[in-house]
């Protein structure tokens, strides 16, 4: 549950780089090509996690709550490593885990940007009245704490993996709509802009031709770090028994079910805690390159 | 001056309706909750008869609008009433607890801000190094693990193996100062791993994100060392964004500690709000919802006067 | 299973005694590896005086008042258990003894009882103990503004009336023999009273120890009360009661010595926790049970058969091998567990038998059935766990058993005694009448499967009566087949209490009839230095 939604505001409030479209494999492979180690592990990682959950079924030898053993089985043999506390296989949970944790962060983070990206820019585009009520609304929903208000809603319409992900999204959002609106405003005052509201374009034209290619750099920024907030807040929640219901494998419930082994030295609840670091890892390494591409800084390495 | 104090004094007015906004929403909410606290105080127990003869005498019967202007009523007089369930006066069960809470607060944010603002320094200074890599992972992998994890992590190593700090930060009102220190040295290192990131990724940022600019390269031509560029020419302009990060991460130790506390066992506002919305004490969950409402509008405005302030093209506009 | 852990397993479950689990475990050489199951009887040291006993409960919220009529967690019911005296208590040897009363003698049909109070009691504020003190603490909890948890309890008293300052007579509806049981019950603590009203809220007693400061959900601190009447109890000076919800933070102040002892182990790690040389595990087998109820008044529960049925498509082992990890012993389908003095322990368990299972649903005229089985966390932990068991083991016999998930929030108004059938959890009750009358009396508000039984609703209010120890067992028996063949209500389970001391923490035999002691840790535990 943190706050960095306005960690790219200072990358953008300054001068916006020009949107240049290179179009064509090559150009992006080029691209690849000169992107530092950081990022190129960064991409491998994602994609390799991408990989597992998209055929976590295929790459599973068990059900993904298929008791299949005794309950703590040790590590090697039949489970490489060992069972849960119902005697679950742990890879098998952990890789159903990366396809529940990842597709449900990822759900949340698209609607949360769609409905906070989409506001932001509507309004800085329209300002007036659209801004200040929009800005209004999202000023109350920020002034109410995060997890109190997600405590509420979910036990208000209960805690159903869709239900999850509206609430999470809708509270995300309004980080998201900060940030957009604070960047397309910038873009909205600029000439080109003026230029295609004198040349008599509408609305919905200059946001998708004109404004949207402008403030994409920092949005995906964002969209990156959101994305692996958004496991730290349903592990947040899970630790206050709101969160994905078992027995559906995900991460932040598995760190919790297993964290009290902690306290003897077992490192079992370190997996699916080390699962949600490394991809947060490699997803701020590419946001990091990612940003400084589109930040000018010609610097030395 | 004129201009900021119009701002604030604009934006106090706004925060009022805010305030009052939250109230119905949270308002709203417990009221949509299932159950009340008839039926949640007794449980089990619960009998048609207990229920009623319990909503009739603390007028939960009554419709809910009614309560509502009621409660607002005492409100505007200052008077945040009484809990439902415990029928204790809510400003003497809340005081204490805001006193941890900011207790806490400070503290971490005493170790945070310090080492995250030279974490950053020194990543932007030597970026791209192995500092730079080993810090940015470092810190990623700490904001990574979920709180709860990091607590119970620090818990093993510092207060189980070591023995160097109580797992338990059960401070009472007697406490002296140092003993609390102590006491609360766990719970203020955890928080410091989940806020420091954040910090210290933005001071990293945005001291970079002034490398290109000419003043720079001018200091860079003129042959000055990259340190004294970096702490005397680029800091003084990037601390306002890093300003703005210090007070929404300040506003997260407040409002955002309900696990922390949970685990450490902290006697502070978040596990009274998160107890009283599992019994629908609602008097006491709109006091503590609008202590952290009113929290988070007051330091976001400080944030934006000390960005007008740090910024003198924000303080004259044109 | 290792060959300790098999005894262990069969001890606990009660299918060997102790006395032959010590001489099997001692020819195995192995009685030092299980201390916690033998330690009762080993002790026999002398209290030591003096100390503060600190204890981490598992429970407590900011919500809990002093007022023994909303006492619902067991932290209230400890901090009550050391502040608060009731007429009689039961002993941890599971007796009924006096406390406040000194003796108490029924009139022949058990009706009415009355209670001699004893002498020269006074309460933490100075005043001394009255009739009159007794008569407002329990009406406290009666009539038709009662507020009280306590309500069903002492509904069936008609009238309480004070013969002189020392005695009080209390009438009752119907004859009860276990009435002296009832008024030991957590929520009866006796108050100071004033113009007739009892003094609930002020946390004044007149227990062995006076409360020192209380912020609830947070910390209790209590300590010696000056001129306790009973020397044999309070050995520790005071005592500190500190609510410590999260498991892994009880556990690591356990650990690192924060707190002497706790509640409510973390069953998945207590293997790992015993190894402390340090920490001593605690378990006792008492009244507590799980089960799931179904509506005997709705299709197709109300076939026996079909009951019959669901009832051997369940593996209880298996239950209580994954639930509580063997921390507890399995149930025979009636509510009645080992800390109840009638306790049948000679009705044949019943084992599952998908055959058995089959030939009750062709007797009920089907061949196959689809229930649905409601299930919480609320209801108890693991509640949604053990659920999806059953359907296992069920499908094995053709039944279909489709688990609803529901909502933790509202459990108890939404969907215990609204859905078929559910899952429930019971702290149970000291005495069998109790339970019964709770629970499966045609009538009662909590009976869970809306059952009635001609024969057992009559044994039920003649056993209540009567007064001959041998009859009495001979017809609760009675009552427990009934229940166990004929009734709505499937018992899977009864979990122990577990609990952790550190070893400088003395105590006896420990009460089996809730946790931690009974309630009364804190005046029968000791510090040894």
């Amino acid at each position: 549950m943190n706050e960095p939604a306005d960690i790219d505001q200072a990358q953008t409030a300054d001068a916006l780089p020009p949107a240049r479209r290179e179009r064509g494999w090559d150009a992006v492979w080029r691209e690849l090509k000169k992107a530092p180690w950081t990022a190129k592990l960064g991409l491998v990682l994602i994609l390799g996690y991408v990989f597992v959950a998209v055929f976590a079924p295929v790459l599973t030898p068990y059900g993904e709550s298929e008791i299949v053993g005794r309950q703590f089985e040790p590590w090697g043999g039949q489970f490489l490593l060992g069972t849960d506390n119902l005697g679950r296989d742990m890879v098998t949970r952990l890789i159903y885990g990366a396809r529940n944790t990842i597709g449900i962060a990822f759900l949340t983070t698209c609607l949360a940007f769609l409905i906070g990206g989409v506001g932001g820019i509507l309004a800085a585009v329209l300002g007036r009245w659209m801004d200040q009520l929009l800005s209004r609304v999202v000023d109350i929903l920020m002034a109410i704490p995060q997890l109190i208000f997600a405590l509420l809603l979910l036990t208000i319409f209960g805690t159903s993996i869709p239900v999850l992900i509206i609430i999470i999204a809708v509270l995300d959002s309004t980080r998201v709509f900060r940030l957009a609106r604070a960047v397309g405003a910038n873009v909205a005052v600029m000439d080109f802009v003026e230029a295609a509201r004198v040349r008599g374009e509408g609305i919905g034209w200059i946001t998708i031709r004109e404004v949207l290619p402008n403030i994409m750099a920092p949005l995906s920024a964002e969209f990156g770090l959101r994305f692996c907030f958004v496991f730290l807040t349903i592990a947040a929640l899970s630790f206050l028994g709101l969160g994905i219901q078992p027995p559906t494998a995900d991460w932040g419930s598995m760190v919790r079910d297993n964290a009290t082994l902690i306290t003897y030295g077992d490192i079992t609840p370190l997996l699916p805690a080390a699962a949600i670091a490394m991809l947060t890892i490699a997803v701020n390494f590419v946001v990091d390159w990612f940003l400084h591409k589109t930040s000018g800084l010609r610097d030395e390495y | 001056m004129r201009p900021i104090f119009t701002i604030v004094a604009q934006r106090l007015a706004l925060g009022l309706l805010v305030l009052f906004a939250v109230s119905l929403i949270i308002f709203l909410g417990v009221e949509l909750l299932p159950g009340d606290l008839a039926e949640e105080i007794l449980g089990q127990a619960a009998t048609p008869e207990t229920v009623a003869a319990m909503r009739k005498e603390l007028g939960l019967d009554l419709p809910p609008y009614i309560r509502y202007f009621e409660w607002l009523g005492g409100m505007v007089q200052g008077d945040f009433g009484t809990s439902l369930a415990s029928q204790r006066e809510i400003s003497e069960l809340i005081g204490v607890r805001l006193g941890n809470t900011l207790f806490l607060a400070g503290l971490a944010a005493a170790i945070a801000v310090p080492v995250a603002v030279t974490l950053g320094v020194l990543a932007a200074l030597y970026r791209n190094s192995l500092y730079d890599r080993a810090v940015n992972i470092f810190t990623l992998t700490s904001i990574s693990f979920p709180e709860f994890f990091i607590a119970y992590i620090l818990i093993l190593f510092l207060s189980v193996n070591a023995g160097w700090f109580p797992s338990l930060s059960n401070v009472t009102v007697e406490t002296p100062l140092w003993e609390r220190i102590y006491r609360c040295m766990l719970p203020a290192l955890t928080l410091t791993l989940v806020v420091t990131a954040h910090m210290m990724r933005m001071t990293r940022a945005s001291i970079i994100n002034l490398l290109s600019s000419p003043y720079i390269e001018m200091a860079n031509l003129k042959g000055l060392k990259r340190s004294h560029i970096i702490v005397r020419h680029a800091l003084p302009n990037a601390w306002a964004p890093i300003v703005n990060v210090i007070v929404i991460n300040l506003a997260y130790l407040i409002v955002g500690v309900v696990v922390v506390e949970v685990v450490f066992v902290y006697p502070g506002l978040g596990q009274l709000i998160v107890d009283s919305v599992q019994k629908r004490d609602l008097p006491v969950v709109q006091a503590c919802s609008l202590i952290f409402a009113a929290t988070y509008i007051l330091l976001n405005l400080t944030a934006d006067i000390l960005s007008i302030v740090t910024n003198p093209r924000l303080l004259h506009p044109r | 299973m290792s060959e300790i852990k098999r005894l262990e397993h069969l001890f606990s479950q009660g299918k060997i005694s102790r006395r032959a689990f010590m001489a099997r475990a001692s020819a195995l050489g192995l009685v030092a590896a299980a201390p916690s199951l033998i330690g009762d009887s080993a002790f026999a040291a002398t209290p030591k005086k003096g100390g503060t006993l600190r204890l981490g409960i598992g429970h407590g919220s900011t919500t809990d008042t002093l007022d023994p009529a909303t006492y619902e967690n067991l932290y209230m019911q400890m901090v009550a258990g050391s502040v608060h005296n009731k007429l009689t208590v039961v002993t941890n040897a599971g007796d009924l003894a006096p406390e406040l009363a000194e003796s108490w003698e029924p009139t022949p049909d058990a009706q009415q009882w009355r209670f001699n109070l004893r002498k020269g009691v006074e309460f933490h504020n100075g005043k001394s103990l009255e009739a009159a003190d007794v008569i407002a603490s329990f009406n406290h909890h009666r009539g038709e503004e009662s507020q009280s948890a306590a309500k069903p309890i002492v509904d069936p008293i008609e009238d309480i009336k004070a013969d002189g300052k020392n005695t009080v007579v209390f009438t009752l509806k119907g004859g009860n023999a276990d009435f002296p049981y009832i008024v030991s019950d957590y929520h009866l603590a006796i108050l100071p009273s004033r113009d007739g009203k009892a003094d609930a809220t002020s946390g004044i007693g007149a227990g062995s120890y006076t409360l020192e400061s209380y912020e609830p959900g947070v910390r209790t601190a209590v300590k010696r009360a000056p001129n306790y009447w009973n020397e044999e109890v309070a050995h520790v000076d005071g005592a500190e009661l500190l609510v410590i919800v999260d498991v892994t933070a009880r556990t690591n102040a356990l650990t690192t010595g924060e707190i002497d002892a706790m509640d409510r182990v973390d069953l998945k790690t207590a293997h790992l926790l015993e190894r402390n040389q340090d920490v001593e595990l605690v378990e006792t087998s008492g009244n507590a049970h799980y089960t799931f109820a179904m509506r005997t008044d709705m299709a197709p529960f109300d076939n026996n058969d079909v009951r019959l049925a669901l009832k051997y498509a369940l593996d209880r082992e298996a239950l209580l091998d994954t639930i509580l990890l063997g921390h507890g012993y399995l149930g025979n389908d009636f509510p009645i567990g080992k800390a109840s003095r009638y306790y049948a322990e000679e009705i044949p368990q019943r084992e599952y038998d998908p055959d058995k299972a089959k030939f009750h649903l062709k007797q009920a005229g089907m061949s196959s059935l689809k229930v649905d089985l409601s299930a919480a966390d609320a209801a108890f932990a693991g509640a949604v766990d053990a659920a999806v068991l059953y359907k296992e083991h069920a499908a094995k016999a053709g039944i279909d058993i489709n688990v609803v998930r529901e909502p933790n929030d509202g459990y108890w108004s939404n969907v215990w005694l609204k859905k078929p059938w559910c899952a429930v959890y019971w702290g149970g009750r000291p005495t069998e009448d109790w339970m019964f009358s709770t629970a499966y009396a045609a009538g009662a508000p909590w009976n869970d499967s809306f059952w009635e039984h001609e024969r057992f609703n009559k044994l039920l209010t003649d056993a209540r009566a009567e007064l001959d120890e041998a009859k009495r067992r001979e017809m609760y028996v009675e009552m427990q087949t009934i229940v166990r063949d004929e009734g709505g209500v499937v018992v899977p389970l009864f979990n122990n209490y577990v609990m952790a001391l550190s070893t400088n923490v003395g105590h006896e035999q420990m009460g089996n009839n809730w946790s931690m002691d009974g309630f009364r840790a804190i005046e029968r535990w000791w510090l040894k230095s």
